[in-house]
């Protein structure tokens, strides 16, 4: 491109950027004809860093399921070698039981994975109901149902998390409860914001002059149009149960022993730093590639979804 | 281009102004910690409670109170009992009355004279009942002091008396050997009557009220940060405080503390001021530094003898035999603790002649003794029991509960669940009897078998816990209480011990060590058998 | 305006009284006492101490009594730490907390905007690259691992800065980044992504055309509105902040409020717990109301006047 301007007068490079192809812009003209899911597909294929996440999380759940059950160890097993590092027998090393890491960070992936997606499948359930009901009843039930989720979200999470699990014993079920006790209020308000403005649209109300009741229009309408937004709040939803996990395990309140969890596995790992760093090193690289990970996948997904973002 | 740049450099540099200005509120504590003289650099786990002699319960006010202030006797750190406040003391034959006749140069740190009356003042104190004293019970050796601390009697009524400024009079009621060692023990130490009685809450800060008559005075106190103490000009002995300074900082994290000791911003590190922990104990082996020194103290699982399947004494005996304390020493707890055989430490004035009552690992007995209880309960299958252990939530007790858990479900065959709570919920727990196997560490407050033995009297001791009761055990003794001689007493308790062993109430685990690391150079930081420092003796070599 | 800070006061009061309601109750159930400990004490010590702290009144009585002292504000003695205030404790722990939390804030916002700002202007380049990594690590990394690693590295081994403690602004450095560094990569990220918005809308275009540099356009035009966003992740931003400190105080071992938060629920001390949850909820409870009101004053498309959203 340059070598065929040599008789032009010189313009410093500098006033130029490379703004990059809009190949992006040939492959509009296709894309209007693909249906909207497919749509969001391919432009979450071009997210590098979501199909990056998207793979990482499969990895991480492939290795929670089959790990576990595959290993010659147990997650509990005491095999009499102490804090021993990372070698052929034991691929993360031992912790000061004698149990085998690598089996236990696989396992801790799946309790930290279940304590990730039950919080949002809980915040998920209570949430679609709560925000639908309010959105499609509107008027005074409205009101009063957002003014309680106004006060809940006024109220310091993670201050009654502490205290409800202290006073609920720490465990995985009440972990779950605490930890999805006020997120429900965040998807709840996202719900209603879809369906008030789904609601107004002309084929909720042919549904409803055709005599479908509520339960219809929320399941065959209004979720449907809402799974968008649903999705993206769930995604990440998980990554921030996995981080209040892990620090909620720091102080004392998480899961039991001896059950593994990344969070209480890091926090006992934390004080081996400087004598068997591969007890803090696993478990912490795995918390952060896979909160990472939800967080690309999310973000991809928000961005895929977005239709403001369309170029 | 450039130009850009520096603007980004402006905006940076503004950020960190900002963030100097943001910090303003700080503190600005000059370097005094620098000033002349021998400085000690110590660190506890917590705010202290309370530094009321009379109201502290804990290890961390204990230190520091064993510090400032200073009973009629002191314990050195080889255990002996020598003359303190106190300059003469006599005891009468029936060892019933005790006459303490206080030194001439006892000063408060205000100058003022430590009188017999302080004494009594303080000791009464603690008995008063509005008071709320948690430790009072340790009174409860005198004449009249448990009736009037529970509103049953009279203040005039305690045996303690201060018949002029100089003599204490006190009457027990019962012959207690361990008397002297009582007296050192910080509850027992006096308050300044005059200005307690004029600012009742003259403990809750370091300053002008705050006085004290030990080798230190409280210097100062920032709250949930650190106290300072400084070297006492009133105190009578000065002459043997070598040590100017004592700063002691609060760090909870025990990971931190070793890091401040490795930086050398702490001179000593251990207990009982703070833990050595686990992942460390190996470091600090390796280099020789690791210092450890016997504690009467004792780790034990208690058994809930109400219960289904633990009111059998065979399983409770197998339970008991399957355990490889070695085992766990070695590889869990790591500070040599001693294998514990009985629930009365061995470091205890007079228990390192006693019997044993098992064998430590003994897994072909515990099977037979498992078969046998099976039998009796009509238990078909050792995988049909399941038994919950319950500890409080803790790393070491964790890991300890985890060894044991796979030690009886590997060799007995049975299941265990570990029942993990927070500490309050697991006291609660245990007081009401809501256990199967729980564990319990306890500590002697003085060096006699009693402190432990006493426990197990009724079922409904408050520690006890573990619902046995034996009338032979109750019989033997009271008949120590009564008795004089030395040698005798001793073998009417050692008997007590083994009546209350052949049941297996509790496995006893191990006997706690005390574990620390201390800076070359500074001598007499060796915690005693009670675990605790005398900081009066502590010396620094320049 | 006015309707709309009275409406949102109101919310808090409600809030408030949620929160001690829940707290108090909390507390019944939960087993434990302030007294309590490994040697347990006669009942007739117990019953005293009860009494001395109305703890043998009925529920209803106590919770009146929390109500109204929640009312004056005044929650009465410690019952763990013997003659201390909850006010005072409270009065001299915040301002620690306080610092550290206005540190850790600007260090968030400066450096979150700084690396948005050059990762959306090298947009798919090294930079972008760069930043990005960093801000995703800053967001996916817990802090008291972070806290942990700067301590073992910055403190002891490479002996930067000191490992604990609180004597002066040199102490406060790690903590506050601490701190800092998620809420650092939030705000990166979402700077990142307004701005790119705006880079592509059209008046940005036109500025460049008109041969406005790369980064006065930032400065004139993109990042006032692109920080728009960062405004209202003010308010989460500042609870979490304030929140987030207790286990950096504690590794830290720093006298502030959160470690006296956390010790006082092990030690069912009731007053202090009381005591500081109230004053955090009011605390976080103005801190997003403020944030609230400060936008609706940079963005006039927000009316303030409490419609629905």
């Amino acid at each position: 491109m340059t070598q065929s301007n040599e008789n032009l007068p010189k313009i410093s490079k500098d006033k130029f950027t490379i703004v990059g192809g809009k190949h992006d812009k040939t492959d509009q003209l296709a894309e209007k004809s693909v249906s909207f899911w497919k749509e969001v597909r391919l432009r979450f294929m071009h997210n590098k860093l979501a199909i990056v996440g998207f793979f990482i999380l499969i990895i991480v759940a492939l290795m929670a399921i089959f790990v576990p059950w595959l290993s010659p160890y147990s997650y509990r097993e005491q095999l009499g070698v102490y804090n021993a590092p990372p070698s052929a027998a034991h691929w993360f090393g031992t912790d000061d039981l004698g149990r085998d890491i690598f089996v236990r960070v696989w396992f801790g992936a799946r309790i930290s994975l279940f304590i990730g997606l039950s919080a949002a499948v809980i915040d998920l359930i209570i949430g679609v109901a709560w925000g639908s009901i309010a959105g499609l009843a509107g008027g005074r039930v409205d009101d009063i149902m957002m003014r309680i989720a106004d006060v809940l979200t006024a109220v310091p999470y993670l201050l009654v998390v502490i205290i409800l699990l202290v006073v609920l014993q720490p465990g995985l079920l009440p972990m779950i409860i605490a930890l999805s006790i006020t997120g429900w209020v965040n998807m709840a308000r996202i719900v209603r914001g879809e369906v008030l403005s789904i609601k107004s649209r002309e084929y909720v109300l042919a549904a409803r002059t055709l005599g479908a009741n509520t339960t219809h229009i929320i399941m065959k309408h209004l979720v449907p149009n809402a799974l968008g937004a649903i999705l993206v709040t769930m995604t990440l939803t998980i990554p921030s149960a996995i981080f209040t996990e892990s620090f909620l395990s720091y102080l004392g309140l998480g899961v039991p022993q001896p059950m593994a969890s990344w969070g209480t596995m890091a926090s006992d790992g934390n004080n081996a730093l400087d004598t068997a760093p591969w007890r803090l090193i696993f478990p912490a690289i795995l918390i952060s590639v896979t909160i990472f990970a939800f967080n690309a996948v999310g973000d991809g997904l928000r961005d895929a979804l977005d239709p403001k973002l369309r170029k | 281009m450039k130009k850009n740049f520096l603007w980004v450099a402006i905006l940076a540099a503004l950020t960190l102004v900002l963030g100097a200005c943001g910090f303003g509120g700080g503190d600005e504590k000059s370097e005094d910690s620098k000033s002349e003289g021998k400085t000690l650099n110590l660190s506890i786990a917590s705010e202290p409670p309370s530094l009321h002699p009379q109201l502290a319960t804990d290890t961390q006010s204990g230190s520091i109170l064993n510090g400032v202030f200073e009973g009629l006797t002191r314990v050195d750190d080889k255990g002996n009992v020598e003359n303190a406040m106190a300059e003469d003391v006599k005891v009468s034959d029936d060892k019933l009355t005790y006459t303490f006749t206080l030194r001439d140069d006892a000063k408060w740190s205000n100058g003022d004279q430590v009188t017999a009356g302080d004494f009594e003042y303080a000791w009464k104190w603690a008995l008063e009942p509005k008071n709320a004293a948690q430790y009072s019970y340790i009174f409860y050796a005198i004449k009249g002091a448990e009736a009037y601390n529970m509103g049953k009697g009279k203040a005039e009524d305690v045996g303690v008396k201060a018949t002029d400024d100089k003599t204490l009079e006190v009457t027990l009621n019962n012959p207690t050997p361990y008397f002297l060692e009582l007296t050192a023990f910080y509850s027992y130490m006096p308050i300044n009557k005059k200005v307690a009685e004029k600012n009742d809450k003259w403990y809750a800060d370091a300053g002008e009220d705050y006085v004290t008559n030990g080798p230190y005075a409280l210097k100062e106190w920032k709250h949930n940060d650190s106290v300072t103490l400084a070297k006492s000009d009133n105190y009578w002995d000065k002459g043997n405080v070598d040590v100017d300074t004592i700063n002691v900082a609060m760090v909870e994290s025990a990971a931190t503390a070793d890091r401040l000791f490795q930086n050398g911003d702490l001179d000593f590190l251990g207990a009982p001021f703070q833990t050595v922990s686990l992942d460390k104990i190996d470091t600090y082996k390796k280099d020789k530094s690791l210092q450890i020194t016997d504690t009467a103290s004792v780790y034990l699982y208690k058994f809930n003898t109400k219960d289904d399947v633990m009111k059998n004494e065979n399983i409770r005996k197998a339970l008991t035999l399957a355990i490889d304390r070695q085992g766990l020493i070695d590889n869990v707890t790591k500070g040599e603790q001693k294998p514990a055989n009985g629930i009365v430490p061995m470091a205890i004035n007079g228990w390192d002649s006693q019997q044993t009552f098992f064998k430590d690992n003994d897994m072909k007995g515990a099977k037979e003794a498992l078969a046998q209880g099976m039998k009796e309960l009509g238990i078909k299958n050792a995988s049909d029991i399941d038994i919950k252990l319950s500890i409080n939530t803790d790393e070491a007790h964790a890991a300890i509960a985890q060894y044991v858990q796979e030690g009886w479900h590997k060799n007995l065959g049975i299941n265990v669940t570990i029942d993990n709570s927070e500490w309050q919920v697991y006291l609660d727990k245990v007081d009401n009897g809501d256990f199967q196997v729980a564990r319990m560490g306890w500590t002697a407050d003085y060096n006699d078998a009693t402190s432990f033995l006493d426990l197990y009297t009724t079922a409904d001791t408050g520690n006890n816990q573990t619902g046995w009761e034996s009338k032979e055990y109750q019989a033997l003794m009271a008949k120590a209480q009564k008795e004089t001689d030395v040698e005798k007493r001793l073998a009417l308790l050692q008997e007590a011990e083994a009546v209350f062993m052949a049941d297996y109430p509790a496995a006893p685990i191990y006997d706690y060590t005390s574990l620390f690391v201390v800076k070359d150079g500074i001598t007499g930081m060796e915690p005693d058998v009670l675990g605790n420092i005398n900081l009066k003796g502590v010396k620094i070599a320049k | 305006m006015i309707k709309f800070i009275l409406k949102r006061l109101m919310y808090i009061v409600a809030a408030l009284f949620v929160i001690v309601t829940l707290t108090f109750f909390l507390m019944r159930i939960a087993p434990g006492s302030p007294f309590a400990s490994e040697k347990s004490l006669p009942p007739e010590i117990e019953a005293a101490l009860q009494e001395e702290y109305g703890l043998d009144n009925p529920w209803y009585i106590q919770y009146k009594d929390y109500l109204v002292s929640t009312a004056q504000f005044d929650f009465g003695e410690s019952m763990k730490y013997k003659g201390r205030s909850t006010n005072d404790m409270i009065a001299e722990s915040f301002p620690i907390s306080l610092t550290l939390g206005i540190e850790a804030m600007i260090l968030a916002v400066g450096l979150g905007v700084l690396v948005g700002v050059v990762t959306a202007l090298y947009h798919n380049k090294f930079p972008d690259y760069l930043g990005t990594t960093i801000a995703v690590l800053g967001i996916s990394v817990p802090s008291f691992i972070l806290a942990g690693l700067l301590q073992y590295f910055v403190g002891l081994k490479w002996q930067l800065l000191p490992i604990s403690g609180w004597n002066g602004f040199i102490y406060s450095i790690m903590p506050a980044f601490a701190i800092a560094v998620t809420h650092m990569g939030f705000i990166a990220k979402l700077v990142r992504s307004s701005m790119l918005e705006q880079n592509s809308s059209e008046y940005v275009k036109m500025a460049r055309a008109k041969g406005l540099g790369k980064w006065t356009t930032v400065f004139k035009h993109t990042l006032r509105n692109a920080l728009l966003p960062v405004v209202t992740y003010l308010g989460p931003l500042f609870a979490g902040v304030i929140t987030g400190s207790f286990i950096v105080e504690q590794i830290f071992a720093i006298p502030g409020l959160g470690k006296y938060f956390v010790t006082s629920i092990t030690n069912r001390d009731y007053t202090v717990i009381m005591g500081t949850t109230v004053f955090y909820s009011i605390i976080l409870l103005f801190a997003v109301l403020i944030v609230d009101i400060i936008y609706g004053f940079i963005d006039p498309r927000i009316n303030l006047k409490g419609g629905k959203k």
